[in-house]
């Protein structure tokens, strides 16, 4: 089973991310029996059929897939993935900084696809919770990540007050 | 100057430590290449021609001189004893090892300083006006605001991966000396009817493959929304900027795309959201930041010192070099001095190690301590007493660094170019040089009076010679160096474009061809004019004409290029 790194700790991961082959189509494509993640056009095309399943639904964007699409799914996700196709497309720190802070979403926000141990704190800043990192490199490793930095100057998702509001002269 | 808390501290510690891991990782094979490279830009690690070069973060110019002795200690010991300054008021180091390049870090950090986004695709180095705090036309320090920008884009964990460079300079004076307009965004102080300090924000300007210059996207802005603006507007091009063409990335080309209103429209609809959030900045912010520029202890003296006037009358050397190099000072009895590093036969920009301590010490004796490096590359000594100017002088000629002509033709600005940077189509200094060969009089240099000359290796344009009255612009034709040459390009308040005269020069050329240029002014000029006060009367023609007159373009046919690299 795949492990991923979800709230500090490395977990085995029970969910499927489904990405459509070569041909298919959101409409005809077959859908993991559980714990899917699916693309935003599988979303969108076959919402009613997806929830009536009756199983937790997770959804990913890839980078250039705004958060304003799900906007007003949100409640239908136990999961959000964000997909980082390279590590340098840095699109995705703003989508997870609006899901979380503009439409206030609450479950699980993934980082998916080009994930390395660099790019995690700036991840966990703008609302990341889990992080599949990527296959080739070593996990635990990768865990260090989040503890490069102790502190931050800027107001994000994890810590919403900058540091100029907390200093003590 | 700001002083580092500990947090403070402990950030630049932490990010020292993490450096060192991905260098360390990167030589045991887990960090690839291609996977360090953001990372190590990141840090100011470039690998260039003939190995790493590391450009060290100096936040908007300001130095201490036991920073800059740091400086020096670390030319010394890592690289070969010399230092390069550059336009964003940076420190480039052409030669240390790549394996120590962490020990370096960890040496900057015990001074407070640090290669955080002095490269990558992220928030540079802040810059502003080389006389902050001093200029008599200034409206309020810059330098806080500069200071409060810094922390702000330090490891911005949203816009650590923009789609291309992200470069802001602030400007707080009637003159603008910070060439805000071609910057992505540049911030102006201004004051409201009200008296309230606000910002006038221009965004999409740049230089580069395109140069444009920057539109107003917000004409008053108060201060304590600075923050929620620019993260407002950065997000917009963080989302909507072209990440598929290296060339089409920077944010002038999404503002030009979107139009400045649509893209203005788009930044305050964002804005809605993050405005008066908690990264409203607080009065108390500004006022511990603002706290770290009070003035030096000056000393109450007459507007001018008799001595000072009396040394220009008895001696004519010091003389020209008082009229280029010292500028006013909003104190009276003191003037902001500029130490040349633009002396015939030394690459413009670059410092050694003797020159750097000579340097700190004028810092300490005469400037309280501080210096600033400019976007020209020069250095400045911001407080200096009128009575102290002569003895200055003398100290700085005897290092080299007393040369008469800032303001002036020789005063180029000049990238590294081909002989060292990996980026370049051509070599810029041996250019740098022969001008200043060729234009070794310092009468006729002040007889020509104020006129810019740039030059950049490439494209990318690190010496800004889009904004010279006469920019030369190395480019690559068939694995030639070729220069093409532009005129009329100016910055400050009427920042202007220069325009390509027509077919570039090769290398012997471009002496001749400048001399060419500055004859037309020479021989057109009213009393009052600067060469760009000519151009713009006379427009391009008569330079073009004169400039390609009995020249042969030599341009050679394409047939005959195949042959030949066959």
């Amino acid at each position: 089973m795949t492990r991923i790194i979800k709230n500090g700790s490395i977990v085995d991961d029970a969910w499927t991310i489904l990405k459509l082959a070569e041909g298919e189509t959101p409409e005809s494509a077959a859908l993991p029996e559980q714990n899917a993640i699916v693309p935003l056009p599988v979303w969108q095309a076959r919402k009613d059929e997806l929830v009536s399943r009756g199983q937790p639904v997770g959804v990913w964007l890839d980078s250039h897939e705004g958060p304003e699409a799900i906007a007003a799914d949100l409640q239908h996700f136990t999961l959000i993935a964000v997909n980082f196709p390279k590590f340098a497309d840095g699109r995705g720190f703003s989508t997870a900084r609006l899901l979380r802070e503009r439409y206030g979403y609450t479950g699980e926000l993934r980082a998916i696809g080009d994930v390395l141990q660099d790019q995690l704190h700036f991840m966990k800043r703008c609302g990341f919770d889990a992080y599949a990192v990527r296959a080739d490199k070593n996990i635990e490793a990768a865990l260090a990540g989040l503890k490069d930095f102790s502190e931050s100057y800027q107001a994000a998702v994890d810590q919403p007050q900058p540091l100029f509001r907390r200093r003590t002269a | 100057m700001y002083r580092y808390d500990s947090i403070d501290r402990q950030i630049v510690n932490e990010r020292v430590a993490q450096y060192r891991s991905q260098i360390l990782r990167n030589l045991n094979g887990t960090l690839s290449d291609d996977e360090l490279k953001p990372l190590r830009l990141q840090n100011g690690l470039y690998i260039q021609r003939h190995g790493p070069m590391l450009r060290i973060a100096i936040p908007y110019g300001l130095l201490s001189a036991g920073q800059l002795r740091k400086l020096a200690d670390i030319s010394r010991r890592y690289d070969r004893s010399y230092g390069h300054f550059t336009t964003r008021q940076n420190m480039q180091l052409n030669w240390p090892k790549f394996e120590e390049t962490p020990e370096i870090l960890g040496e900057l950090a015990t001074v407070e300083m640090h290669a955080i986004q002095t490269s990558g695709n992220c928030i540079r180095n802040i810059t502003t006006d080389k006389f902050a705090g001093v200029a008599p036309d200034e409206l309020t320090d810059p330098r806080p605001y500069c200071e409060i920008l810094r922390q702000w884009s330090t490891f911005h964990p949203e816009f650590a991966f923009l789609p291309r460079k992200f470069k802001i300079a602030v400007n707080a004076a009637t003159e603008d000396r910070a060439v805000i307009r071609t910057h992505d965004v540049g911030l102006e102080l201004v004051r409201a009817e009200s008296g309230e300090i606000g910002v006038r924000v221009f965004a999409g300007g740049g230089m580069g493959r395109t140069p444009v210059i920057g539109k107003v996207v917000r004409d008053f802005l108060p201060r304590k929304h600075l923050l929620t603006y620019l993260d407002a507007l950065i997000r917009v091009y963080n989302r909507y900027g072209r990440r598929d063409n290296l060339y089409k990335a920077r944010i002038k080309i999404l503002v030009n795309a979107l139009g400045v209103e649509e893209f203005a429209r788009q930044v305050e609809e964002e804005w809605t959201f993050l405005k008066d959030g908690p990264a409203t900045l607080t009065d108390a912010e500004f006022a511990r930041v603002a706290a770290h520029f009070t003035p030096p202890p000056y000393e109450p003296l007459p507007d001018n010192d008799p001595s000072f006037a009396t040394a220009q009358a008895e001696n004519k050397a010091f003389a020209a070099w008082a009229k280029r190099s010292v500028h006013p000072h909003r104190i009276p009895g003191y003037a902001a001095v500029t130490l040349s590093l633009k002396a015939p036969g030394s690459p413009p920009g670059d410092i050694s190690d003797t020159q750097m301590e000579a340097v700190a010490d004028l810092a300490d004796r005469f400037s309280f301590g501080e210096l600033r490096v400019t976007h020209e590359q020069n250095v400045v000594l911001a407080d200096v007493r009128q009575r102290d100017l002569f003895e200055v002088w003398g100290i700085a000629r005897a290092h080299g660094l007393a040369t008469a002509n800032i303001g002036l033709l020789t005063d180029m600005i000049c990238c590294p170019g081909g002989d060292l940077c990996s980026l370049a189509n051509a070599r810029s200094v041996p250019i740098a040089l022969a001008v200043q060969e060729k234009f070794d009089n310092l009468d006729y240099l002040h007889d020509l009076g104020e006129i810019s000359l740039n030059i950049s290796g490439c494209m990318n344009s690190c010496g800004h010679h889009h904004v010279a009255n006469i920019g030369v612009l190395g480019v690559d034709k068939n694995n030639e160096e070729w220069y093409q040459i532009t005129v009329g390009g100016q910055q400050g308040n009427a920042a202007t474009i220069g325009k390509v005269i027509g077919p570039s020069f090769s290398a012997e050329e471009v002496p001749d061809v400048v001399e060419a240029l500055v004859s037309v002014y020479l021989e057109q000029r009213t009393p009052e004019e600067r060469f760009i006060d000519t151009f713009q009367r006379l427009g391009i023609e008569p330079f073009k004409e004169r400039a390609y007159r009995g020249r042969d373009r030599r341009k050679p046919a394409a047939s005959e290029e195949g042959a030949a690299h066959d």
